[in-house]
């Protein structure tokens, strides 16, 4: 009975924090049927805002997927001063909010900053691509490493000595050993870095100066419709990056082998 | 091939791992180091296997110098105590690993792996998963993988470790056997002195990182270096103040000289031997050995009180 009722209230606090604000989202969207939905997303500009994020995510997610698993690998099978600190480090981007992101690269790539002489050599950051692809690259930084960590530690280092001792070189050991033992962890923190990059928004809202057309991400045209009182655009919008993100959580569950729970 | 260590030392911060160890391992012998749990065995196996790097000394594979040697480059086969299972390859791969990274044509990958699933008797699970195997099985692929690339050396560490007593002693024999077929140089770590007894030519003993002695497995029994030695290697019992060996003890219903008073607790019968558990005024227990003519003429009853005498004494500086 008691066990019940626990899964009732879970049950009640899922739908009512993750899944009704959802529903509600996609019941909006197609209110007046599935035209306006198409005009509102065949628009120029939400359609460049989508390119925009799409750019950013293909940039940011490589980069903080190899930086992930070197810094994993460095952390957890190497000694080196100044070891505690890096991993004190890599949280930093979820301790610290996004908006103060945001504004320490205005401040740091602004014209009276250490990196604002780059606009004077024709390296424009802030209010354009680059700033907004360097605030992306620092918010999704930690997902990838967060989870490599724990397996590398648990997988423990044998198997690694093993192919050694068989002759194999590092890059080899790495490539046919301790990858492909940590692959399921990199996947779900490419999953997660993905989507923090689509999602993200208060550092974006502040580096890119949220130009039409040129630097908005999908996130920021959400915002910028719903303020112009486009709401079936800001909807349709918001569901897309929902559907993306639903989407790649499911294709995870289905290729991920049952057995395997890391 | 054989392997030789020179005055090798290995210090983990301020503890002494291994303290200037030297020992010879001749071509084709089966060596144990045995020693209880701290006492460097481990770390100079895989000080020779180049997984350790010695902060002194000189490791020689072969008669060339090999110190600075990466593992990759050494040739050696290497079993863990643990297995070391490649989790996400099939026994088959796990076999044919070393023999890929040499990148030998397929046809003899293939070969060989046969060959050595056959010597472990592991063919009929060639495409399982590491997972699907009882630990006995996993070692027996681990002891394939290391063997396929033909090494130079095997080393073994603490190899039947993990296994329950039954799989333990089945394993023995079975490395035994190998190791008549195979005769390739083998060193194996342990701290069980009757598993180093049974499968070794030679055992080297170790203690707190020094070598206490090396010596065929009755050497060692027989003629004791030191008291670690003497104690660690079969049972060894105080009795006046020196140590003897169980079958070293001599029972009088007479006093003699340097003999000590001694109660019987107890009498067991083990075929053609006995066994006389003892008691001294001090409250210690010994135990000694006794042949069954022997027994019967002492016509010993429980409760009885004794004189017991070191038939052949030690005394160790």
């Amino acid at each position: 009975m008691r066990r019940h009722l626990l899964r009732f209230v879970a049950l009640v606090y899922l739908v009512a924090i993750l899944l009704a604000p959802l529903a509600m989202v996609f019941w909006r969207t197609f209110e007046h049927g599935l035209a306006p939905v198409w005009a509102a997303l065949s628009d120029p500009e939400t359609l460049h805002a989508f390119r925009v994020t799409l750019l950013v995510t293909v940039i940011a997610v490589p980069l903080n997927t190899v930086f992930g698993i070197v810094a994993g690998l460095a952390i957890v099978r190497r000694r080196f001063p100044g070891k505690g600190l890096l991993n004190a480090f890599i949280d930093l981007p979820l301790a610290l909010s996004p908006v103060v992101v945001g504004l320490a690269l205005f401040l740091l790539y602004g014209r009276n900053g250490w990196f604002g002489g780059l606009s004077n050599h024709g390296i424009q950051v802030l209010f354009a691509w680059p700033g907004v692809v360097l605030a992306v690259v620092f918010v999704s930084l930690p997902f990838v490493a967060r989870e490599v960590i724990p397996t590398l530690r648990e997988l423990g280092d044998e198997q690694e000595q093993a192919a050694q001792t068989l002759g194999a070189s590092a890059w080899q050991t790495f490539r046919r050993i301790t990858l492909p033992s940590i692959r399921w962890a990199v996947v779900y923190g490419v999953v997660l870095t993905t989507a923090r990059c689509l999602g993200e928004y208060g550092a974006v809202a502040i580096v890119s100066g949220r130009i039409v057309g040129q630097t908005e991400t999908a996130t920021l045209r959400v915002d910028d419709s719903y303020q112009n009182f486009d709401l079936t655009g800001a909807y349709a919008i918001s569901l897309v990056l929902a559907v993306i993100a639903v989407a790649v959580l499911i294709a995870m569950t289905l290729t991920k082998p049952k057995e395997q729970s890391v | 091939m054989s392997i030789e260590i020179r005055n090798v030392t290995k210090r983990f911060g301020s503890f002494t791992a291994v303290d200037y160890v030297s020992l010879a391992v001749d071509t084709g012998s089966l060596t144990a180091l045995l020693g209880p749990s701290g006492s460097g065995k481990s770390t100079l196996l895989r000080i020779v296997a180049g997984l350790e790097t010695p902060d002194g000394g000189e490791v020689i594979l072969s008669g060339e110098d090999a110190t600075g040697l990466a593992p990759q480059k050494r040739n050696v086969g290497f079993v863990f105590q643990h297995y070391a299972a490649f989790k996400h390859m099939t026994v088959r791969d796990n076999v044919a690993f070393g023999l890929k990274i040499r990148k030998r044509p397929r046809q003899q990958i293939q070969a060989r792996v046969d060959e050595l699933l056959q010597l472990v008797g592991l063919q009929a699970f060639a495409d399982r998963y590491p997972a699907q195997l009882s630990g006995g099985q996993r070692q027996r692929m681990a002891l394939a993988r290391a063997l396929a690339p033909e090494p130079r050396v095997l080393l073994l560490d603490e190899p039947f470790g993990a296994l329950d007593a039954r799989v333990r002693a089945e394993l023995r024999d079975w490395l035994r056997r190998l190791h008549e077929d195979v005769h390739v140089t083998t060193v194996f770590v342990t701290h069980d002195q009757e598993e180093a007894m049974e499968l070794a030519d030679r055992v080297a003993v170790l203690n707190q990182g020094r070598l206490e002695q090396v010596g065929a497995t009755v050497e060692l029994y027989d003629e004791p270096a030191t008291e670690f030695v003497m104690r660690f290697v079969g049972d060894a019992h105080v009795l006046g103040g020196t140590l003897v060996r169980p079958h070293d003890i001599e029972l009088r219903h007479l006093q003699g000289e340097g003999s000590v008073e001694v109660e019987v607790e107890r009498i067991t019968v083990l075929g053609a031997d006995a066994r006389v558990d003892l008691v001294d005024g001090n409250g210690s227990r010994l135990v000694a050995r006794l042949r069954r003519d022997e027994l019967d003429e002492l016509d010993l009853e429980r409760g009885e009180i004794l004189w017991a005498q070191p038939g052949r004494e030690r005394v160790f500086d």
